[in-house]
């Protein structure tokens, strides 16, 4: 009945992981990720406070990393990964982002816009009075 | 003890409020009354109260919702007959009380009518539609209805207990911030709206996930029914925006409660970022009010057409554009805040694009309807209605998209007239076809015809009458919410406006009347093999009403409008196709999870709003409780045995074997 | 075929796979026709977690644009303090990495793994919130409270939206545990247990994106 179902071609839970069998394996998985993050923190931590880093392009660098992390905490940790059976967890994640980037781009956007023309809220008070 | 609650908080001296509080008082106890006394409560509880199966919450949503449309109604009548007399004089309203009734009027209509139909009618139709048993979380489905509830009744005790807000259906800071809102007013709204938004997320979770993941077999996306893939849509729509509204709206709460400053007026608060915010969740809001609608609309002209939807693929393309697009026009609505032309310019343009996709639909409707056999029946009424009422609602919001031409008619009754005309032409049709539509399927008889034409008519010349006006007096320069004006000009076009209330409340005593008719003679109206239209997809497969399962055996599916091509070869061969093997079906357990949930749900709301602060615990401890209880369970499911489903399944097949001789030609 | 309490009682889309035997086949579970349920409710839990990312984007959209409405009063240079930082840091990376072996013990049916690993989580998470209660605390002692000004109203609200998710997540921790206990390793249990699993993760996550943006970013040197 479900071999006539075009849609069986694997599909996996969010979180699950598919791969050999074998425990070790797993475990290796997430000792490999919490390295990967531990460095990845560390340098950020690093750059927040040194002057190695051009300041103006600090948050920059900072914002590139944290990406960098959470890429590490979605493919070792959530074992969210590009193969065809993760296809509608990651459209889901990809959904999820696009909305995340306009509301604070937007936002940022607008209200800095908003903010250069318009009085400060302390300025119009006092004209009410 | 009691917080700021006290016998002041009933307002003995507004005479209006006490008699229609009292005459809601006695309609409930009547209601329950009759329940208990007939011996109904144990059925209302089992069958539809505790009950995890969509169709009877759908059902129930739809309740609600038809309830909520008669109080948001009266507000409108209030309101009209307000601005029809109150030229040069103060009306029969005063400020104080006409500011909450159009403040209830808006959010009653879009949180409490709109979203719980839309809702109910997708819960009750796309499980049937993609040949699943119920959506993927039941129980919760339940929990998301009641929450839901807890808010309308939260909004409706504000009327005899307290006050409600009188900002306006978006509660615009400084002016609901604690300093110049210092009643329970918009504290009403803000819990009202934070319980249900939860309710409505669930729901969303649930239908995304349903569309996804819970379909027959062989039911690729490029075969679901076009309501399926609007559902998906709009619930994305649902999963993505309603966490933004419960910011804010928290924001507020904090501002309110605990001295935050995200919007006040001091220490560097922003109310831009208010508006900001809520518009970035109340553009997709309408869209997720609407694409439900549209895919009302595409079964509709499809059935009653007796033709294929014309363009399926650019449909779903079109959808999903919208979905997308919605989240990229949200400036719109405060054009004139003053972020300057670039912004505006970007915004605007964002805005015109997305009526294209738009457009689109309306030309694959139009083309559906070309070179078929057009049946007007009473949901192809409203069909027709919408698309011409839509597509001028839509074209004034492409004029009021150009940035020039909104700082002149930003917040006039021509913005007014805009959103009620997309609001009624596009959503309150939609959801009134697929109420004619599906109505058979889920009771088992048909609405009387008559009254239903009868009622569309009234609705259709009623909203014109109603709102044409409303152009004319926004070009002419009158503001929206006055309370009252003194331009004679105005009057006599408001006049008439009320002349069209009044012809829309005609439509709705004919709504109610049909509905009290055809339930009185339903003997006469039942639809016996559950196809009462010649229907296309595979909710027409089934009884009316659907048993408990809804498909004895899960249907097999080969490509669009699975149920048509059975149908087709059925009628070929004169024979049914052979009968299935029948299994033990298990189906999830009743719960009582989401009324009780929100029983605490509601006391936690409005101890919160009276600042009960010892009952706010108790209230959310209970809740936890609940969650953990249901946790706890070990038998969540029942087993149906075959026989029981052979049976159930064997009589509709004999049902439509009868009728199979004369099935093919059109109702 | 009869319908087992594993399989959803819908539609079969998206059946899941089955490979060899071992731990990765004891994730599928399904019999040979039918959806997985664990596919259908970890998804939907995704989807609920997608939610809550935005939910904290508008948090974060908001402190942003609130970041310099100091009113005069102490700014993020002058309040945050990264070696507190580093060490919550640690303690909410350590506890995801335990939440890991606690889910991998579930799949082994290993008792001393699961357990071990979900006190671990715990302790490192309540050390994480109790962490935060004190700078907390102590910001506000020192006037620096989210009345003070936007931008602490924001800053308050942000991390400690995080930290009653948090909260709840070590709640949440605990009624695994009883329920395992009670119930053992049954495959609704299981089914919860990704989903904690799923919802811890995701909290680090967004402490990833909170230190980065708000304290590193807030103490750099402009």
């Amino acid at each position: 009945m479900s071999t006539s179902n075009p849609e069986a071609h694997g599909d996996i839970a969010p979180g699950d992981e598919l791969g050999p069998a074998d425990l070790p394996h797993a475990i290796r998985g997430y000792l490999v990720g919490l390295a990967l993050a531990t460095l990845l923190t560390c340098v950020s931590f690093y750059i927040a406070q040194s002057t190695l880093v051009w300041q103006p392009s600090i948050p920059i660098a900072l914002s590139v990393l944290a990406l960098a992390q959470m890429g590490v905490h979605l493919v070792f940790f959530l074992h969210i990964t590009s193969g065809p059976d993760s296809v509608n967890n990651v459209m889901a994640l990809a959904f999820g982002l696009l909305i995340v980037i306009l509301l604070v781009f937007g936002s940022l956007w607008i209200i800095t816009h908003l903010d250069h023309n318009l009085m400060p809220m302390e300025r119009l008070m006092q004209m009410q009075r | 003890m009691w917080g700021k609650l006290s016998w002041e908080a009933v307002p003995f001296h507004e005479p209006i409020v006490m008699v229609t509080s009292a005459v809601v008082a006695i309609a409930i106890t009547g209601v329950l009354a009759w329940v208990v006394v007939k011996g109904h409560l144990h059925y209302i509880w089992k069958e539809w109260l505790s009950s995890v199966d969509h169709k009877r919450i759908g059902v129930m949503y739809v309740v609600l919702a038809l309830v909520m449309l008669l109080r948001g109604f009266a507000d409108a009548i209030l309101m009209r007959s307000q601005q029809a007399v109150a030229m040069g004089s103060a009306g029969f309203l005063p400020p104080e009380h006409y500011n909450q009734v159009f403040s209830a009027h808006g959010t009653i209509m879009i949180f409490f009518v709109a979203m719980p139909f839309v809702i109910g009618l997708m819960n009750f139709a796309v499980p049937l539609q993609l040949g699943a048993r119920d959506v993927a979380f039941p129980v919760l489905n339940s929990v998301g209805f009641w929450l839901t509830a807890t808010g309308a009744l939260l909004v409706n005790i504000s009327l005899f207990i307290g006050e409600f807000a009188r900002t306006g259906w978006l509660p615009y800071p400084p002016l609901s911030e604690l300093a110049y809102s210092p009643g329970v007013g918009v504290d009403y709204y803000l819990w009202a709206l934070q319980i249900s938004g939860a309710g409505t997320l669930l729901s969303g979770v649930n239908l995304v996930t349903t569309v996804l993941k819970v379909r027959a077999p062989g039911m690729a996306y490029l075969h679901m029914p076009i309501f399926c893939w609007t559902t998906l849509a709009s619930n994305l729509l649902i999963v993505a925006a309603f966490p933004i509204l419960t910011a804010t709206l928290a924001m507020l709460l904090l501002d309110r409660y605990l001295g935050f400053h995200f919007f006040t007026n001091e220490a560097g608060g922003n109310p831009m970022m208010f508006m900001n915010l809520i518009w970035a969740w109340g553009h997709p809001e309408v869209y997720i009010l609407v694409l439900p609608a549209f895919g009302i609309f595409s079964e509709v002209f499809s059935t009653f057409s007796g033709k294929p939807l014309f363009g399926y693929r650019s449909m779903v393309a079109a959808t999903m554009g919208i979905c997308i697009l919605s989240f990229m026009v949200w400036l719109h609505h405060f054009f004139t805040m003053g972020a300057g032309a670039d912004v505006n310019a970007i915004f605007g343009i964002a805005t015109m694009i997305i009526a294209v996709p738009t457009g689109v639909k309306i030309y694959n409707w139009l083309f559906t309807m070309y070179s078929g056999r057009v049946v007007f029946a009473t949901p192809m009424l409203w069909a027709l209605g919408f698309v011409v009422t839509f597509v001028v609602g839509g074209i004034t919001g492409v004029l009021l998209a150009v940035p020039p031409a909104d700082f002149v008619l930003h917040n006039s009754l021509f913005l007014v007239a805009h959103f009620h005309n997309v609001i009624i032409g596009g959503v309150l049709f939609g959801v009134f076809a697929g109420y004619e539509y599906w109505f058979p399927k889920a009771f088992g008889f048909r609405l009387h015809e008559g009254l239903g034409k009868a009622a569309f008519w009234f609705w259709i010349v009623g909203f014109y009458v109603a709102f044409m006006p409303l152009y004319a007096l926004g070009l002419m320069g009158m503001t929206r919410r006055m309370q009252h004006y003194d331009v004679p000009e105005w009057q006599p076009w408001l006049l008439v406006a009320a002349g069209g209330a009044a012809l829309i409340a005609i439509g709705v005593a004919l709504q109610v009347v049909q509905l009290v008719w055809s339930i009185r003679h339903r003997g006469a109206l039942r639809d016996v093999t559950g196809d009462p239209w010649n229907g296309r997809t595979l909710e027409w497969m089934t009884s009316s009403p659907p048993p408990m399962f809804n498909y004895a055996v899960m249907p097999n599916v080969e490509g669009l409008e699975a149920y048509w091509m059975r149908k087709q070869s059925a009628l070929e061969r004169q024979t049914l196709h052979p009968e299935p093997e029948y299994h033990d079906i298990h189906m999830p357990r009743n719960s009582s999870a989401g009324f009780i949930c929100a029983f605490f749900a509601a006391t936690m709301g409005f101890a919160l709003i009276w600042h009960i602060w010892w009952l706010v615990v108790v209230a959310f401890v209970g809740a936890w409780a609940v969650f953990v209880v249901v946790a706890w369970r070990d038998e969540h499911e029942e087993a149906i045995p075959a026989a029981t489903v052979a049976r159930i399944d064997r009589a509709n097949r004999t049902a439509r074997e009868a009728r199979l001789p004369t099935l093919g030609s059109a109702t | 075929m009869s319908a087992g309490a594993d399989v959803y009682p819908g539609g079969v889309a998206g059946g899941g796979l089955a490979p060899g035997g071992g731990y990765a086949a004891a994730l599928t579970e399904e019999p040979a026709h039918g959806a997985s349920k664990r596919i259908v409710v970890a998804y939907g839990f995704w989807i609920f977690l997608i939610s809550d990312i935005i939910l904290f984007s508008a948090l974060f959209a908001t402190y942003a644009v609130l970041t310099d409405a100091t009113a005069g009063g102490p700014s993020g240079r002058d309040l945050f303090e990264l070696p507190t930082v580093a060490v919550e840091t640690a303690c909410l990376l350590l506890s995801t990495v335990f939440c890991g072996f606690a889910g991998i013990g579930a799949q082994v049916r290993r008792n001393g793994m699961y357990y071990g690993s979900m006190a671990a989580t715990f302790v490192l998470g309540a050390t994480f919130v109790a962490i935060e209660l004190h700078e907390f605390a102590t910001m506000i002692a020192a006037g620096a409270g989210p009345d003070r000004s936007a931008f602490l109203s924001a800053f308050f609200a942000l991390i400690g939206c995080h930290g009653l998710h948090v909260s709840a997540g070590l709640l949440w921790l605990l009624t695994m545990m009883a329920q395992v206990y009670a119930k053992g390793y049954r495959a609704d249990i299981r089914r919860r247990l990704l989903c904690f699993a799923l919802f811890w993760h995701t909290l680090d996550i967004i402490w990833v994106a909170l230190f980065s943006l708000v304290y590193l970013v807030g103490v750099a040197p402009r």
